[in-house]
């Protein structure tokens, strides 16, 4: 196990600095930096800018370097957990993201919880109750979470909110609380309105959970085993618990990998629509204005918690399935 | 066998004339020679017509895939022409009784007031204004695929009337149309896009299963790269840098690279995982044994095993091309006016106010769900025939 673990880990390094040379590519992509576009703006108001002032802030910022020079210098300042500077907002990008990351996190959090909490019983129950009226009914359910873009959900569940319980629910928190600092009611506040991102942003993955533990649950109750588990007469409910549930949990581990990506694009897009205060919004504004520093940073850490939360998965898995723990190797 | 005779009698005298055939009752039906001799593309085909819902699926989307052939057709106005006195205008229902006279399909002109307290605009549909709409007619000219200039439409508001099936937006455009010249773009970037993972996804795959080793390492680890970002940010960074003076047709094929590009990746780890195993089986050891080329194996037997498998998830990859498309649109950062995409439509319900007064903007959604529900539906019963023995 503890080789197994060394090795994963091994493995991570050189997928996180490939990760970051296409960050660092990306936000590199647009034509001009930063500074060029806010010198145009300048001059289209008619004020010169500051020419003393901007070749201060190139030099500072290395923008007056080779690409790869600067990519080097970004790399060496993620290492010593330097994000660097956001252009928009004159300000070190870690005082920037610092709350919207931690209420990312906590969103990704609650819907990978959620989507667990609800995939499992209806997944279950379909298996267990193939072609019945429930199976058919939560199926075409679960087909219409897949096929509806979660924007849209978002859209008709602010407005159904509106009608229904005449609040705002959009945000995170009552208006009240922003930029205080975390306290127990804000923390209640936070909890109140997290329920419906956490529902729109969870129900695709969702939907896609119930369908493949169902399909593998399925898979498992047709073999030979549990047809002689209920000929020797064990009951019903052990017959299912016991061995093919177990079996069928697998993806629910493995999954996390398709799950967190997933639900991380389902948060960036929903949270633009709820104006929720998490990633999304601020990573649309930055793309938009070439604040590279600010977005590049959203994109590797977007990143490093997938392959973290990868790793993890992997780790609980070979715990789980001593197959994978033995023959060390890829679980797909 | 009809008639016996009583009992007691002799039966009737019977020769059978044929030549005697000693093998006669080992042959097969014919029923089920032919299911023993039907290639695997018919045994599909027999298996997918079984599979109501798929087969259903697959009807829908062929016919939607033909009428964006003929979108200008369908579409009873062009695509930009704006009806200044019909701003946000709701839907028109079509009705056929007029006070219980038989008209055939017609719709009520619509009368414009102005709400001065609230400054909304309403619309009512006037009973005394019956306007027939007819059918197969001359109406706004247009170029068929930007070629044949034409001016025959499917249906036409009568001469002085209005037909706005779906309403209008801001601009007093009919939605219907809009949607009918969208469906076009929408259908095509999925396809064009999966066309792309597909050739991405076998090649690359292909490499990997075939060749193993280190090539099959850097694969791997590339998928496993791409795989680690999540897919709408990364979407969102790469259309943000597409530069800002492209036409929106080259932003339209930069999107679809975009899409596909990143997309592959699925396809990819499904076409080295079947190579892998297909290579062990025994076909292939023969093949091996009798002298066959690498490049024979693959294109002669391994492919063509797998082909069936491959379509069915290139099926099931299309619609996250459709809803990426519609998501990066909405967002502002996919396609651009006037280049007309579902997601483009969507982005004029980008508030709850419109939700709540014009809700009819809201409706571009419904071919999204429908087309992409078709492609699911259609992609698992695919898969299911793809498999034809089971």
């Amino acid at each position: 196990m503890f080789s197994y673990i060394v090795r994963r880990l091994l493995v991570m390094v050189p997928t996180l600095l490939a990760i970051s040379a296409i960050v660092f590519t990306i936000i590199q992509l647009p034509p001009g930096d930063y500074l060029s576009t806010m010198i145009a703006e300048l001059q289209a108001q008619g004020e010169t800018a500051n020419l003393e002032r901007i070749e201060f802030l190139r030099q500072q910022y290395g923008l007056d370097r080779t690409p790869v020079e600067q990519y080097f210098h970004w790399l060496f300042g993620l290492l010593h957990g330097d994000l660097g500077w956001s252009f928009e907002y004159n300000l070190p990008v870690a005082h920037v993201i610092g709350d919207r990351l931690v209420l990312s996190f906590l969103v990704a959090f609650t819907t990978v919880i959620f989507t667990y909490v609800v995939a499992f019983p209806i997944g279950i129950y379909s298996a267990t109750h193939q072609y019945s009226w429930g199976d058919y009914g939560l199926t075409l359910l679960g087909f219409l979470g897949l096929a509806t873009p979660s924007f849209l959900l978002a859209l008709v569940m602010l407005y159904l909110a509106n009608i229904w319980f005449g609040t705002s629910i959009g945000g995170l928190m009552d208006a009240e609380f922003i930029d205080k600092p975390m306290s127990g009611a804000k923390f209640l506040s936070v909890l109140e309105h997290l329920w419906i991102p956490v529902i729109v942003i969870g129900t695709s993955g969702t939907a896609a959970m119930i369908r493949r533990l169902r399909a593998n649950l399925l898979d498992e109750l047709q073999k030979q085993y549990v047809v002689t588990a209920r000929a020797k007469g064990l009951p019903p409910h052990r017959a299912l618990l016991k061995y093919p549930l177990r079996m069928s949990l697998n993806p629910f581990i493995s999954d996390i990998g398709d799950l967190l990506p997933h639900l991380i694009s389902g948060a960036a897009i929903v949270s633009v629509v709820m104006s929720l205060p998490t990633n999304g919004p601020m990573l649309l504004a930055a793309l938009r204005s070439q604040d590279m520093y600010l977005a590049g940073s959203f994109l590797m850490i977007e990143a490093i918690l997938i392959v973290v939360g990868v790793f993890l998965s992997d780790l609980a898995l070979a715990a789980l399935d001593p197959r994978i723990r033995l023959h060390g190797g890829a679980t797909k | 066998m009809t008639d016996f005779p009583a009992s007691g009698d002799r039966l009737a005298h019977y020769v059978r004339r044929e030549p005697f055939d000693a093998y006669d009752g080992e042959k097969a039906d014919p029923a089920l020679e032919r299911y023993y001799m039907a290639t695997q593309w018919r045994l599909m085909w027999w298996k997918l017509k079984r599979h109501k819902l798929a087969f259903w699926s697959g009807v829908f989307l062929i016919a939607l895939y033909l009428s964006i052939l003929v979108s200008e057709m369908i579409a009873p106005y062009s695509l930009g022409s704006r009806h200044t006195e019909f701003i946000y205008a709701p839907p028109q229902r079509v009705h056929l009784w007029h006070e219980g006279r038989f008209v055939g399909p017609f719709v009520y002109g619509l009368d414009y007031s102005l709400d001065m307290d609230t400054l909304k605009r309403n619309y009512a549909p006037n009973p005394d204004k019956v306007q027939p709409i007819r059918f197969l007619c001359r109406g706004e000219g247009y170029d068929w695929l930007g070629l044949v200039p034409g001016n025959v439409h499917l249906m036409c508001p009568a001469e002085g009337g209005t037909l706005f099936l779906l309403g209008t937006d801001r601009l007093g455009r009919d939605m219907f149309s809009r949607l009918s010249y969208g469906t076009r773009i929408s259908l095509t970037i999925g396809l064009i896009g999966v066309t792309l993972k597909f050739v991405l996804g076998i090649v690359l795959g292909g490499l990997a299963g075939y060749y193993g080793g280190w090539v099959d390492m850097t694969i791997q680890r590339l998928i496993e790269i791409i795989r680690s970002f999540p897919e709408l940010p990364l979407w969102m960074a790469l259309s943000a840098a597409l530069p800002v003076s492209w036409s929106p047709l080259y932003i339209y094929f930069g999107i679809t690279l975009i899409l596909g590009l990143i997309g592959w990746t699925g396809l990819g780890r499904a076409v080295r995982s079947k190579l892998l195993s297909l290579r062990e089986e025994d076909f292939c050891t023969a093949a091996n044994l009798m002298g066959a080329k690498p490049k024979r194996i693959i294109f002669r037997h391994l492919i063509p095993s797998f082909m069936s498998h491959l379509i069915a998830s290139a099926t099931l990859a299309i619609p996250t091309m459709i809803l990426g498309e519609t998501a990066l649109s909405f967002l502002g950062l996919g396609l651009r006016p006037p280049i007309t995409s579902w997601g483009v439509l969507l982005t004029e319900a980008q508030n709850i106010n419109v939700v709540a007064l014009y809700p009819w903007l809201l409706l571009p959604v419904v071919p999204v769900i429908a087309t992409v529900l078709a492609f699911n539906f259609l992609g698992d019963g695919l898969r299911d025939a793809a498999d034809p023995y089971k």
